[in-house]
């Protein structure tokens, strides 16, 4: 892993957001979470399971689509390398703007992939918020009006779903969010 | 939604047999044409469909592909007036070119794919070098480019582009752009591109490589120092950054409370942290500036030095009112290495000035510090200073909470913005997501809600219950405050007749100097809980109202208390000091003023202590509640506004004071992070963080600086200086000190003579006061006539978004039909026509 770290240059971390500091810290983290073998190949990747051990993620509702989102492997199986981690603390550190944000935010957000928020991504979004138990979850009457309240608020073009500009339209009024998506 | 959609008409203008495209009026007919003879080929076939079809036709509204769950019970949605409607008995509602085209959309890939990103940012990199750049000369371009781009380098751009795929050429373009805008703006641009950051690296390399290979020919050398002196800059910025981030002031103990409690209660420590950093800036410049030249020349002392006991901790006075603590320490003239400090009665020195001279002749050239200009100069830009630092943070808040259209997005916004990252503890997250499901209840219940008409009766009762309340939150506030006037002027006769009367116990008159700020900080702690029960018995429209409410309450106390005391101070102590015995009542004032902030300090323990601490016990042993007791934020906060606002009116008095406020907020951090931690649970009102950052830190600037700026203003251009002891004593007021120095300066130096003239004329007039003012106020008036503007001009674009919409829906249909209609006739002919349309 250490020649890893010396191959990214210094003049990259103006990129990567985040001091140097808080780089050798993500990095010892991210070296923690391999296993013993992994750690002498070349670009190691962290298998889905041990990136969601990490405390931040834990416990997050979103944790398996934060992992698919900023997974780069060609198996979509939410594998990170270390580039992908840092991808992942730059996206969520507090100096990253309010654009990047929203971007990653949108497609967390977007289970099916597809690029758009329509229907059963907010009804999975909404299930995701509210909790697993049952008691806190909506019935479907509230869960259809619920999302159709939403998609009358922030669905501009009126096709039924919700893209990427306007999701950002939505955001931007919301001044909490920049501060709410950060770990 | 960079692109609009292209119309490649030329398919269809072949098919309808026109000759140009430029024939707009046979293009707009031809087209009608057509649409009218699909539509009639489309009700055809819809008409044999529905025939065959009985089983229930879903509105064409949302044109989500089939393979979800498909929006039913929808009602209200009007059909599109293009009356296409989905063939139910195909098992895929579209047909695979319309689903293809569907996802390959725009406004569907840009969330997903590089190209589309990149291509997004190449046409926002072009809108910014236009922007830019200034339109060079037509003459030094070649006369093939047209006129409109001849002037952007658009040829060049066309030139180099290499490379057979659309990414890749777009890329090109996009670095291209780069390499030409200033380092900043590329920087900026380069920070808020969403792609992975090993494409961002090297976009980066290649747009520095261009830009250098180029620069290094064309620009001229102080460019490249430029450069190179912007990336040195950089590197030490970066390298400091993480020199502070290293010390990590409380970031652990920041991380843990938002980890429990989210962004809410993390607010109030990061309050704590901004003042303590406020703090900490008086403290170096008026430690720096006064104290330490004063210290290091103490002033001989008239009477001897009393023995330090316990209560001087707490009353102030004793052992430290002699020390550098306090105005009175402070000598008149100015102090000078090795000479003999000039001692400072009225006698002999007339005027700080001449002992200046006297200084120079005696002593030859020494360096001399001039303490009553000091001690002036050094408030005034500590204030100064401080004025500017607090309306640049109020105003970025504020540009940051603000938003121009008042639509009512609260559910969208709810949905999508409530989810707080930062929170990592299990339960925490379940409370959180309980918190949640709760106020989306609570939200849908009010929307679908009809607006029920309340009663006239109704409506009454609650209005009489609104005016009680306030009825009794004044009532309250005006007894308190009577109550604080009789009892402080009662302290002051206690004074007088104490300093008449040869004293028995001089620490009974010390203690019975604490009677004063107790009584302040009870009324402080007793009324806010009034307010709080009678807020209960009130109910309003939204909690941010009852927020609001509360701390207009709170805050109408504090000021109406402040006002009273600083009436005590100004207008009773320091008009006749002789009264009450006093040879300096600036020291006295001091005093008071740091026996309030210990009060208020001791108080705030008690208070946490027993309304966290043991209130938490009770309810949960007692009451038998589940949820521990709720940590009240806006309270809080409030007093630690009420605290800085003593600091500030203490500073004139006490140059030392802010060092007993750093102590003071350093403990509290800790005490109240472990109080919070321990016994209190976070609100479950949601609580609009950055709004309540935006109206705490207005109310700092707002009543609490402004008020004590006012107050030191006052003390310092009326108020009469005490004869014998502090640095002004033989001046009228305190500003004459400034005065008389613009007066010798001008003596000694003929050409600074327009600088009185500047200070007579526009400081001490008021018309330039009232021009800066109407100057101002036409400047807001017209930013206000631009944000109407722009609010008109968002709801124009809504409406054309929405025509948008439709013309898309209208297209994607339309496919959809000439698809239907060409499918009876030959699987395989549709195939290959389908593949042949989707290319179009």
């Amino acid at each position: 892993m250490g020649t890893t770290a010396s191959q990214l240059r210094k003049d990259l971390l103006s990129e990567y957001q985040v001091v140097m500091h808080v780089f050798f810290r993500a990095h010892k983290r991210f070296s923690e979470l391999l296993s013993k073998e992994d750690r002498n190949v070349p670009t190691p990747r962290v298998p889905m399971e041990k990136v969601l051990s990490l405390p931040e993620l834990k416990s997050n509702p979103f944790r398996k689509r934060i992992c698919h989102v900023f997974s780069t492997s060609d198996m979509k199986d939410g594998s990170l390398t270390f580039e992908d981690f840092l991808d992942l603390l730059s996206a969520f550190s507090d100096s990253a703007t309010l654009e990047i944000k929203s971007h990653y935010a949108f497609r967390i957000f977007d289970f099916d992939d597809d690029g758009t928020l329509d229907g059963g991504d907010l009804e999975k979004l909404v299930n995701c918020l509210t909790g697993e138990t049952d008691d806190t979850r909506l019935t479907t009457e509230e869960m259809r009006q619920l999302i159709s309240n939403i998609l009358e608020e922030s669905d501009i073009d009126k096709d039924g779903t919700v893209n990427l500009s306007e999701f950002q339209h939505v955001i931007s009024r919301s001044p909490d969010f920049v501060r709410s998506v950060q770990i | 939604m960079a692109h609009s959609v292209n119309f490649d008409l030329t398919a269809d203008h072949m098919e309808a047999g026109l000759e140009s495209p430029a024939d707009e009026e046979g293009v707009h007919d031809s087209f009608n044409q057509l649409i009218e003879d699909q539509r009639q080929e489309a009700l055809e076939l819809q008409e044999l469909q529905r025939d065959l079809d009985e089983e229930e036709r879903d509105s064409v509204a949302y044109l989500s592909s089939p393979g979800q769950e498909i929006w039913r019970g929808s009602p209200g949605r009007g059909e599109e007036e293009g009356g296409g409607q989905l063939d139910p008995l195909l098992e895929e509602r579209w047909s695979s070119a319309t689903l293809k085209v569907l996802s390959s959309m725009p406004s569907r890939t840009i969330g997903r794919s590089r190209g589309a990103i990149i291509s997004q940012y190449y046409n926002r990199t072009m809108k910014l070098r236009r922007r830019r750049q200034s339109r060079p000369s037509i003459k030094d371009f070649s006369r093939s480019a047209r006129p409109s781009i001849r002037g952007y380098g658009m040829e060049t751009d066309c030139m180099e582009t290499e490379g057979v795929d659309e990414e890749g050429r777009k890329r090109d373009q996009l670095v291209n752009n780069l390499q030409n805008l200033s380092l900043s703006d590329r920087v900026r641009m380069l920070r808020a591109m969403p792609l992975s950051v090993a494409e961002k690296s090297e976009l980066r390399r290649l747009a520095d490589r261009k830009g250098r290979r180029s620069n290094h020919s064309q620009i001229p050398c102080c460019s490249q120092l430029k450069y190179h002196i912007i990336i040195a800059l950089r590197h030490s910025w970066y390298s400091c950054l993480s020199f502070l981030h290293s010390l990590q002031l409380w970031q652990v103990a920041l991380k843990r409370v938002s980890g429990r409690f989210g962004t809410g209660v993390l607010s109030y420590f990061l309050f704590v942290k901004t003042l303590l950093f406020f703090n900490i800036f008086l403290f170096l410049v008026t430690g720096l500036l006064l104290a330490v030249p004063q210290a290091v020349h103490p002033p001989t002392l008239t009477q001897g030095h009393e023995a330090f006991s316990g209560l001087e901790l707490l009353t102030g006075g004793g052992y430290f009112s002699d020390s550098v603590m306090y105005y009175g320490y402070y000598s008149n003239s100015t102090l000078s290495k090795d000479c003999r400090v000039t001692s400072s009665s009225m006698e002999q020195q007339p005027s700080p000035s001449v002992s200046r001279r006297t200084m120079e002749t005696d002593c030859g050239v020494k360096p001399s510090y001039n303490m009553p200009l000091a001690y002036f100069f050094t408030i005034g830009l500590a204030f100064f200073i401080t004025c500017i630092i607090l309306v640049y943070s109020m105003s970025k808040s504020f540009g940051q909470s603000f938003r121009i259209d008042k639509s009512h997005g609260i559910l969208a916004m709810k949905v999508f913005c409530s989810w707080d990252f930062k929170v990592i503890k299990k339960t925490s997250v379940k409370l959180r997501s309980e918190n949640i499901c709760i106020q989306l209840r609570e939200l849908l219940e009010e929307t679908s809600r009809k607006h029920v008409q309340k009663t006239a009766c109704q409506r009454i009762g609650r209005v009489l219950v609104h005016v009680l309340a306030w009825f009794i939150c004044i009532g309250s506030t005006v007894a308190c405050v009577l109550a604080l006037y009789y009892f402080s002027e009662y302290m002051h006769k206690d004074l007088q007749y104490r300093s008449r009367i040869p004293t028995k116990d001089p620490l009974l008159k010390e203690a019975s100097l604490l009677a004063l700020p107790v009584v302040v900080s009870l009324i402080n702690l007793l009324l806010p809980g009034i307010f709080n029960a009678t807020a209960w018995m009130e109910e309003y429209d939204s909690p941010s109202v009852n927020t609001y409410i509360a701390i207009s309450r709170n805050l109408m106390l504090k000021v109406s208390v402040l006002v009273v005391l600083c009436f005590h101070w100004l207008g009773r102590i320091a008009s006749d000091p002789h009264s009450i015995g006093l040879q300096c009542w600036e020291s006295f004032v001091g005093q008071e003023l740091y026996r309030f902030l210990l009060m208020d300090f001791i108080f705030t323990i008690l208070d946490t202590f027993f309304g966290e601490f043991l209130w938490r016990l009770f309810s949960q042993r007692v009451l038998k509640r589940k949820r521990k007791p709720v940590f009240d934020i806006s309270r809080n906060v409030l007093e630690l506004i009420y605290g800085q606002t003593l600091a500030w009116l203490g500073v004139l008095f006490t140059p030392l004071l802010p060092a007993v406020q750093i102590i003071k907020l350093l403990l509290l951090f800790y005490m109240k992070q472990t109080s919070v931690m321990m016994n209190c649970q976070s609100p479950r009102k949601p609580y609009r963080a950055s709004q309540m950052s935006t109206i705490f830190i207005t109310l700092l600037c707002c009543p609490s600086f402004l008020g004590a700026a006012v107050c030191v203003s006052y003390t310092m251009w009326s108020i009469r200086p005490s004869e014998s002891c502090g640095p002004f004593r033989s001046l009228s007021t305190m500003f004459q000190s400034g005065k008389l120095w613009v007066k010798e300066l001008e003596t000694h130096n003929p050409n600074l003579a327009w600088l009185a003239w500047a200070h007579s004329y526009i400081v001490e007039n008021p018309l330039f006061l009232f021009l800066a003012a109407g100057i101002f106020l036409i400047v807001i008036y017209f930013n206000t006539q631009v944000v109407d503007g722009q609010r008109k001009i968002i709801s124009l674009l809504q409406e054309q978004i929405e025509n948008e919409g439709e013309d898309k829906k209208f297209l994607i249909t339309r496919l959809q039909a000439i698809h239907q209609q060409k499918r009876p006739l030959s699987p395989r002919r549709l195939t290959s026509q389908a593949s042949q349309d989707s290319n179009c």
